[in-house]
């Protein structure tokens, strides 16, 4: 492995995050060619390794650029990649959010929030089917998915408990 | 008091990395499940309406959107200062707990109990989602526009698995359109 070039790192990665209109699934695949395809600074199933692990770590799934960083050169590097992440936030959110709490009745910002709020549960249910098609690879993984979907709804249990039953039915192999 | 919508607390920006902090590292597959659970169960410090309104802004914005939920929340209720806080506390213990999790990884990562942990934990998480947006679905109003809109974004990229910018791209003018010509 070359020594890794952390300033190309974090302006590629700051780059891509003021085109992540949508979230961080947007941006994977370019994250994916980047660091896999053009500069071989990892393999591909070194990346896929890091992205579940970001999966099952508590936190935002986001946090794998954390994780891919600091493999990649220490400290240094999930700087590299972390900071970036946080720029369109700290900045085009900020304002945005400032001018909707001056303006909350602002007829242009009331039709965007509600014309697009059906779109973004479309999304995330989107995310939710495609998600679990991806973790599960049979009848008994769907059941358990629609169980815990069941009792959330139904029950104010701590979610915590169901992870760890979850785990649980992986352990002993009932999915 | 706990039930009022409009009215807007001040709350302290040690109870806002508080409560991020807590959302974030029971966040479990995913953030989203414990950012309503947290802000709008929990604290009540949103109505799912507000919940689903920032997160639609959060979505329309570059970058992660329940990070930017997370600072429109903590700019709502202590400036800019709430903001830092609440990001604070979002995203400064995932940083150190993926970090630690990537050093056991590479010591215990290949025992088969682990790996088989993982995935029942990872398919009841994909049911935390699900149950997510199924309450949030709630606040859609009864009229056939909204749900034919959010039918059509499912389709295309939960289905034909289009581009999303595409797809945003199609349906976010016509939407927009629509709910900026309905009267109330």
């Amino acid at each position: 492995m070359d020594r890794v070039d952390l300033t190309a790192l974090f302006l590629h990665f700051l780059a891509l995050w003021f085109v992540a209109v949508g979230g961080p699934s947007t941006i994977l695949p370019d994250i994916h060619r980047y660091l896999v395809e053009v500069h071989q600074l990892l393999t591909s199933a070194q990346f896929a390794e890091i992205y579940t692990l970001a999966q099952v770590a508590p936190g935002p799934n986001v946090m794998y650029v954390t994780l891919i960083g600091w493999h990649l050169a220490g400290w240094a590097g999930a700087a590299a990649t972390t900071i970036p992440l946080l720029v369109p936030a700290t900045t085009l959110t900020l304002l945005v959010g400032h001018f909707n709490e001056r303006h909350p009745d602002a007829p242009i910002g009331r039709a965007i929030r509600r014309g697009l709020m059906p779109i973004t549960i479309g999304l995330m249910f989107a995310s939710a089917t495609i998600l679990m098609r991806a973790v599960n690879h049979d009848w008994r993984g769907y059941l358990l998915t629609l169980l815990t979907v069941a009792v959330v709804l139904r029950k104010s249990w701590n979610p915590l408990w169901l992870l760890a039953a979850g785990a649980l039915a992986g352990i002993v192999g009932l999915v | 008091m706990e039930q009022t919508n409009s009215t807007k607390p001040r709350i302290n920006r040690f109870a806002l990395f508080l409560t991020f902090s807590r959302i974030t590292l029971s966040s479990f597959g995913g953030a989203l499940f414990w950012a309503r659970l947290g802000l709008v169960e929990r604290q009540r410090w949103l109505t799912e309406r507000e919940f689903v309104d920032l997160l639609t802004l959060g979505q329309l914005l570059p970058g992660p959107n329940v990070l930017n939920l997370t600072v429109m929340v903590g700019y709502r209720f202590a400036g800019w200062t709430g903001a830092a806080a609440s990001v604070a506390g979002y995203l400064g213990w995932p940083c150190l707990v993926v970090i630690g999790m990537g050093v056991l990884y590479q010591h215990y990562g290949a025992l088969p109990q682990v790996q088989r942990a993982l995935a029942g934990m990872s398919i009841v998480a994909a049911g935390l989602l699900l149950a997510t947006v199924i309450k949030l679905a709630t606040v859609l109003p009864r009229h056939w526009r909204p749900w034919l809109f959010g039918m059509l974004a499912f389709v295309g990229v939960g289905i034909m698995r289009w581009p999303l910018l595409w797809v945003m791209g199609a349906l976010a003018p016509w939407a927009i359109l629509a709910a900026w010509k309905e009267k109330e």
